[in-house]
């Protein structure tokens, strides 16, 4: 939990971590060893000085390690662990739902494990939704439309073999649809960042939340219009907030876009561990004041209430989560780490 | 990577040239962006190398520069030949190739993007362009005090005797706006209004307000696009350095050390070559 000045105890569930694998024992080719260093530069792109990490700690974390960057110097009080297969680029994958769910059995309470599929698997992406629910218990999926598979550089959310899937995590029960919108390699005339094929999915599925990871950005224009027209759709803030250390004012302007188009209730925070640590992210969020024109312009304000709903409140509500049972059950079980 | 080594008068005006030559997603000169590497010219022949803040920039932007770097290197009427390679891009094979004519371009590209030519993608990203700098000018003539009824009065003959002396960002864009505007025949005569939508009907003052949230939001996506990119390249050709110390030429290339003026003066880019 995070522990205000006056003493005010806000719960925090991060909605964007990974335990991921990048290092080059690891990498498949040259697409492996670049993706793990983009990763890297958005590190060293955003974090304040005192927090930076030597490339080998990036490229692949111990156990002990992300859980104390998590919860006993950070201040999450869950963590939603995500899953990102990229086998076409890593031997063992980047970080798969076993990897993840490793890293969540130590303390049990502690993670909800999301897990990934592939739609353009066809038949056998069914079949491992049915495993990845029947093993992990999945609550979640984490989409990367952009992910390379064979000939194929990418896919869209409104695929057939797409809907086929969603069809069934809607039958299963599996209800967050966590979507990260990279890159769009072909074809070359459509705009890298599309974001119209959620506009589609969202109202297609209306049983399932809709988490856009980085917000749309940099569509975030285009974002917010389909956000206010669907329900069901939520920004997570991953990416967007370590504007806030370094242009300060700039967030100020995302985030009234955001407060402004889709309301307090429907934005989630992310840290993005590990490329960086929820402990910064956290600190800055809470004492942070939009600049006052822009406040103004847009008409809106980021209260410590609202504060407190984007650090945890937003996403206990996705994930069924009592927040006062789940805070007890945590006091009562502090985290263990093997080397201490 | 760092600033290319600029050695004659050809070469230097190739470099002039070049400053014209913006990344489309950001609309910033590739030459402030630090994009290119190495710029040669030897009987004619010029020779440009240039690499991208990731491996995985969207191959349709760095189809879009090369083109554009190899039409700035042909420009000068001495320039016989002209070489443009892309290094440590997902793509680089296929840009190289298609830019240095080794295969067609417009085939390469028409392959890689269902038929669809690359004037599409070209004409959406003038458009964002366009409206970016027209926000970054009635910002500044808001910021001096104009009144909406004032701004959307404006003529081009007017705009072309505005002082935006105090106000860098919106003085820096006015050029560059007037280039479009005036370029794309959306202002032709002195009494043709300054502020136009990009479908070419005049901004009203009662719309006004909206029309500038709208730019705003384009606006935020291409900081955003800004910002990650000179984050990436910084970190790309430097790795973190924990030790603290004195700033490199790459400190000074991507304007992490004040003043950034450093770099035009001894460069041989200047101001003038933006618009």
């Amino acid at each position: 939990m995070y522990k205000t000045k006056d003493g005010k105890e806000i719960f925090v569930l991060d909605c964007h971590t990974h335990f991921w694998n990048g290092s080059p024992e690891n990498q498949r080719n040259v697409h492996g060893k670049q993706f793990i260093d983009c990763f890297y530069a958005y590190h060293t792109g955003l974090s304040p000085k005192e927090e930076l990490w030597e490339k080998e700690r990036f490229e692949k974390q111990t156990v002990e390690q992300v859980y104390r960057d998590l919860f006993i110097d950070g201040p999450d009080d869950m963590a939603i662990i995500q899953s990102t297969y990229l086998k076409d680029f890593y031997k063992e994958g980047f970080s798969s739902i076993e990897r993840s769910n490793q890293l969540a059995e130590v303390n049990p309470g502690r993670f909800i494990v999301n897990g990934s599929f592939d739609p353009r698997d066809g038949e056998k992406a069914l079949e491992y939704i049915h495993y990845m629910k029947e093993t992990f218990d999945i609550k979640g999926v984490k989409m990367y439309t952009a992910e390379w598979n064979g000939d194929s550089k990418g896919w869209k959310l409104t695929d057939p073999s797409a809907y086929k899937c969603f069809e069934l995590c809607e039958k299963l029960g599996i209800r967050n649809i966590h979507v990260h919108k990279g890159p769009t390699i072909r074809p070359l005339s459509k705009d890298a960042f599309a974001v119209g094929d959620v506009d589609d999915a969202a109202t297609d599925f209306l049983g399932l939340n809709w988490i856009i990871e980085h917000c749309g950005l940099p569509r975030l224009d285009d974002f917010c219009w389909i956000a206010t027209q669907e329900s069901n759709v939520y920004a997570g803030l991953a990416v967007a907030l370590p504007f806030i250390h370094s242009r300060p004012r700039y967030f100020g302007e995302i985030i009234s876009e955001l407060l402004f188009w889709l309301g307090p209730e429907k934005i989630l925070f992310g840290s993005d561990y590990a490329i960086w640590t929820p402990q910064w992210l956290v600190e800055k969020l809470w004492n942070y004041q939009i600049p006052d024109d822009i406040a103004q312009e847009r008409g809106v304000q980021l209260t410590d209430e609202i504060k407190e709903k984007i650090l945890g409140l937003n996403a206990a509500r996705l994930y069924d989560i009592d927040v006062a049972a789940k805070r007890a059950e945590l006091a009562q079980s502090p985290i263990r780490i093997a080397a201490e | 990577m760092g600033l290319p080594q600029i050695r004659g008068a050809q070469a230097r005006e190739v470099w002039r040239r070049l400053g014209a030559v913006t990344d489309p997603e950001l609309d910033e000169p590739i030459t402030d962006m630090g994009f290119v590497e190495r710029l040669e010219v030897r009987n004619g022949e010029v020779d440009i190398t240039f690499r991208l803040p990731t491996y995985w920039c969207s191959p349709n932007f760095a189809f879009l520069m090369a083109d554009g770097i190899r039409k700035a290197a042909l420009a000068p009427p001495w320039a016989s030949k002209a070489r443009v390679i892309l290094m440590d891009h997902c793509y680089a094979e296929r840009v190289n190739a298609a830019v240095n004519e080794e295969q067609s371009f417009d085939a390469v590209f028409a392959e890689m993007s269902d038929g669809a030519d690359l004037s599409e993608v070209r004409e959406t990203f003038r458009e964002k362009a366009f409206l970016r700098r027209q926000e970054a000018v009635i910002r500044g003539l808001t910021a001096m005090g104009w009144a909406p009824a004032q701004i959307t009065a404006l003529t081009l003959a007017g705009f072309d005797a505005l002082n935006l002396g105090n106000q860098p960002e919106a003085s820096v864009q006015k050029p560059r706006y007037r280039e479009i505007l005036v370029g794309d025949g959306l202002a032709l005569l002195p009494d043709d209004p300054a502020f136009v939508t990009w479908a070419g009907d005049p901004l009203t003052a009662g719309g006004l307000a909206d029309h500038l949230m709208r730019l705003r939001a384009i606006r935020i996506n291409m900081e955003f696009n800004g910002a990650m990119c000179r984050g990436l390249a910084a970190a790309r050709y430097k790795e973190v350095d924990l030790s603290g110390g004195e700033p490199e030429l790459i400190d000074f290339i991507l304007g992490r050390v004040p003043p950034r003026d450093h770099l035009a003066t001894d460069h041989g880019a200047s101001p003038d070559s933006r618009s």
